[in-house]
């Protein structure tokens, strides 16, 4: 039956979650982009709030259970604080998420209670790849199997701090298709590069290019379950932010709108202005209902999640340039000052049709 | 908890429809939309028949029972499917249409009895709403018709020209129907003046004076209608007595609250025309050779691949929209909101899509071979009638400003 409301249990969650997002994550963004770094505590703080523990089944230390749905809700809140922090917050899902999803018995039971117990610690993933034509399911990092290990070769760019994670889950491909695996930081052959990427926006997160010459991994350390379901999950986590920043420019233009005197009225008060908040929200509202479809999806394992998750993620992409481009023109030459936070959100918003791989919710 | 499952019972109705969508609509599509003013009384006499039949009466849900309500949400699915047969025929649909949901909003329950069961009868009757008049479209605060009580006869005496009346040929010439007709009461005091009156067919003094020839959806009627010393007895104002003397805007709050119910639905019709557009059209490409990759980075597909994707996700978006509108509807949250967003974006999307369609197919778009062109015409209605696109965007940006509407004129 249909409903489009999230349960109390989840409006509890988004309260939560919400609350973060604006006086801890939004406080920060703008020093922390800036000065290219999060406040540590900030961070912690966000950690704390449980998003992920909460869906981790108690076998494996968490307190709850997977719900694309519930995550794709707790990242719109998060990255209308900031995207920035939102991608941090929830970099340790990026290596556990997979794992739930895909890995084998032992794998979960072996990786998730460390990860679960433990203050935040850098895990990451490497997936995306330094190319204009990037496909997740056409890799050129590849695996190769031979008799105790496999062996990738490859290059990955856009890893969240992988300078300090403890291990990563890198993609490739093994035969026909995309595979995770797990690689242990200290691995021969895998090497971090010495600088951080610069990036047009997100300079919150350290990136970096990750070589693999070579790597060696044991057999054990392929997750054996399908890539799809961690493509569509990461789909709707990434489209479900590409949400909250616009919701966040939405907003910071129509209050800007609302308060600034044009021609003897507010500058909301005409209509050229007027119609495009109405678009946006419309817009907005239009593709938070197809992120929250896929969502469902995922969690009803409908066979054409898959598309569901790619029409969210490209909608939700196409959205967020929309919303904060305008929310920029919105506030005119004010817009192109980093002073206000609307030119973040338009760099911000570029990036989602790249920014698959980045986050898992 | 955020459910996209359509509910079992509305999925059932929607396969029955579909199956008259196929074979009582599509067949005839070209026909009426070729011999405008021919009325398609074949689909009107099936639909009469098996809506007795299921013991129905009108499209416009009735009053709410135990359980869950999902009137609105079916109503909303059956008009998706009508139109994805033909957005034309399916507004020759018999039954409560517009007029009734007029009704309904505003009416007493003797008036929802008395109006309403007309439409369980032996043969298919019509009603139609009427605002708009020769001088005032969007902007219904420049309505001129009057209504002047004769307190003596206890009777209401209307004045006045309406047009655009979709379906008033049928509601009064072709049927034992009714007219929902605006008019103000009390002409120095604007919006706060209007009011509903219901005028039945034969009334003396109402008369259908012009049949509109249009762009698009040419198997409905669109027709004038002239008002002269019209009368009505005092118990077709729609609404409780009181509403006579309250000097608030109550009146124009019921042509509201009408809209907040019927512009999802119009909007439901855009939907299922921008689906039947993209289904043809990618059958089109598919027996050309062009399937879509779906799921590939942008960067890799062609330009026709972006488009179909572009347009699935702009109608599956604008639906969950319109499907959002009505299920608030169902469960009595306020939803002028949503039912404008709905409106504003399947409005837009039905058009963007029939656009496209007719330009990638090239000559077989344009030409009258296929339904693209057809469905083209049709399309722009959905972005004028009920509140054209413009209207919508302002009602939506006065609630999310938080403006009067002398604030955001």
């Amino acid at each position: 039956m249909y409903s489009f409301e999230p349960s109390d249990e989840q409006k509890m969650l988004i309260n939560a979650v919400n609350r973060y997002a604006t006086s801890d994550l939004r406080k920060a963004a703008h020093d922390a982009e800036e000065n290219k770094a999060l406040p540590p505590r900030v961070i912690s703080k966000g950690w704390e709030l449980g998003v992920l523990q909460a869906s981790i089944p108690e076998a494996y230390s968490g307190f709850g259970e997977r719900s694309a749905v519930t995550g794709a809700l707790a990242a719109e809140e998060l990255a209308f604080g900031d995207l920035a922090g939102a991608l941090a917050v929830g970099i340790p899902g990026l290596f556990a998420l997979p794992i739930l999803l895909a890995g084998s018995e032992e794998q979960k039971k072996l990786y998730l209670p460390t990860i679960i117990e433990a203050d935040w610690q850098p895990y990451t993933a490497a997936l995306i790849e330094p190319s204009f034509d990037f496909d997740p399911n056409e890799l050129k990092t590849t695996a190769k199997a031979e008799a105790s290990h496999y062996v990738l070769t490859g290059g990955k760019t856009f890893v969240p701090f992988a300078n300090q994670a403890q291990a990563m889950i890198v993609y490739a491909r093994l035969e026909k298709g995309t595979k995770a695996f797990i690689v242990p930081m200290g691995a021969a052959g895998l090497k971090v590069g010495a600088e951080r990427e610069k990036l047009m926006g997100l300079n919150a997160v350290p990136f970096f290019n990750v070589a693999l010459e070579g790597v060696k991994v044991p057999l054990a350390n392929l997750l054996p379950g399908d890539f799809a379901p961690i493509l569509d999950s990461s789909r709707v986590a990434v489209a479900a932010m590409a949400i909250g920043v616009a919701k966040a420019a939405f907003e910071y233009s129509r209050d800007y709108a609302k308060d600034r005197d044009v021609f003897g009225v507010k500058v909301a008060q005409k209509q050229a202005i007027a119609f495009m908040l109405a678009e946006m929200m419309t817009e907005i509202e239009a593709i938070r209902l197809l992120v929250w479809e896929a969502a469902w999806a995922i969690d009803n394992k409908k066979e054409d999640a898959s598309l569901r998750a790619y029409l969210a993620v490209t909608g939700a992409s196409d959205m967020a340039m929309m919303v904060t481009d305008r929310a920029v023109q919105i506030l005119g030459g004010h817009g192109y000052i980093r002073e206000h936070p609307v030119e973040l959100w338009m760099r911000n918003g570029r990036g989602f049709a790249t920014f698959t791989g980045l986050a898992m919710l | 908890m955020i459910d996209f499952e359509m509910p079992e019972k509305i999925a059932g109705t929607r396969l029955v429809v579909e199956t008259v969508a196929v074979n009582m609509m599509r067949p005839v599509s070209r026909y009426f939309d070729e011999h405008e003013h021919e009325v398609p009384w074949d689909y009107i006499n099936f639909m009469h028949t098996a809506t007795r039949a299921m013991g129905g009466s009108s499209m416009v849900p009735s009053e709410k029972k135990e359980g869950p309500r999902f009137g609105f949400q079916r109503l909303a699915v059956m008009v998706e499917v009508l139109s994805w047969g033909d957005a034309g025929i399916y507004l020759c649909t018999p039954g409560g249409m517009l007029g009734s949901a007029a009704v309904s909003a505003t009416g007493t329950p003797e008036q929802k009895e008395r109006f309403l069961k007309r439409f369980r009868g032996e043969t298919p009757v019509f009603d139609a709403m009427c605002m708009t008049e020769p001088q005032a479209g969007s902007d219904t605060s420049a309505i001129r018709a009057t209504a002047v009580l004769d307190k003596e006869k206890k009777e209401w005496v209307l004045n006045g020209e309406k047009i655009f009346v979709t379906s008033g040929h049928k509601a009064m010439l072709d049927s034992e129907g009714f007219i929902v007709v605006w008019a103000t009461i009390d002409p120095a005091a604007g919006r706060a003046g209007m009011r509903p009156f219901v005028v039945e067919a034969r009334t003396a003094g109402c008369q259908v004076t012009k049949m509109e020839h249009k762009l698009g959806i040419r198997a409905s009627d669109t027709v004038s209608i002239l008002l002269q010393d019209c009368r009505v007895p005092f118990e077709n104002l729609l609404g409780s007595p009181e509403v006579v003397t309250d000097k608030a805007t109550t009146g124009f709050k019921g042509a509201m609250a009408t809209f907040d119910a019927t512009r999802p639905i119009v909007a439901a019709q855009a939907i299922g025309l921008a689906r039947a557009t993209l289904e043809l059209l990618k059958e089109m490409l598919a027996d050309r050779g062009v399937t879509i990759r779906y799921g590939l980075p942008r960067q890799k597909l062609t330009s026709v691949e972006k488009d179909v994707i572009e347009m699935e996700i702009q109608l599956r978006s604008a639906w969950w929209l319109v499907l959002k509108a009505v299920w608030m509807m169902d469960n009595g949250k306020p939803n002028s909101l949503e039912s404008s967003m709905s409106k504003v974006r399947a409005g837009d999307v039905v058009n963007r899509i029939t656009q496209k369609a007719v330009e990638i197919m090239g000559p077989l778009g344009y030409s009258r071979e296929y339904l693209l062109e057809k469905w083209f015409r049709d399309a722009k209605i959905s972005d004028i009638y009920e509140g054209t696109g413009q209207i919508n965007r302002l009602v939506v940006a006065r609630q999310i400003l938080g403006y009067r509407s002398s604030e955001l004129r």
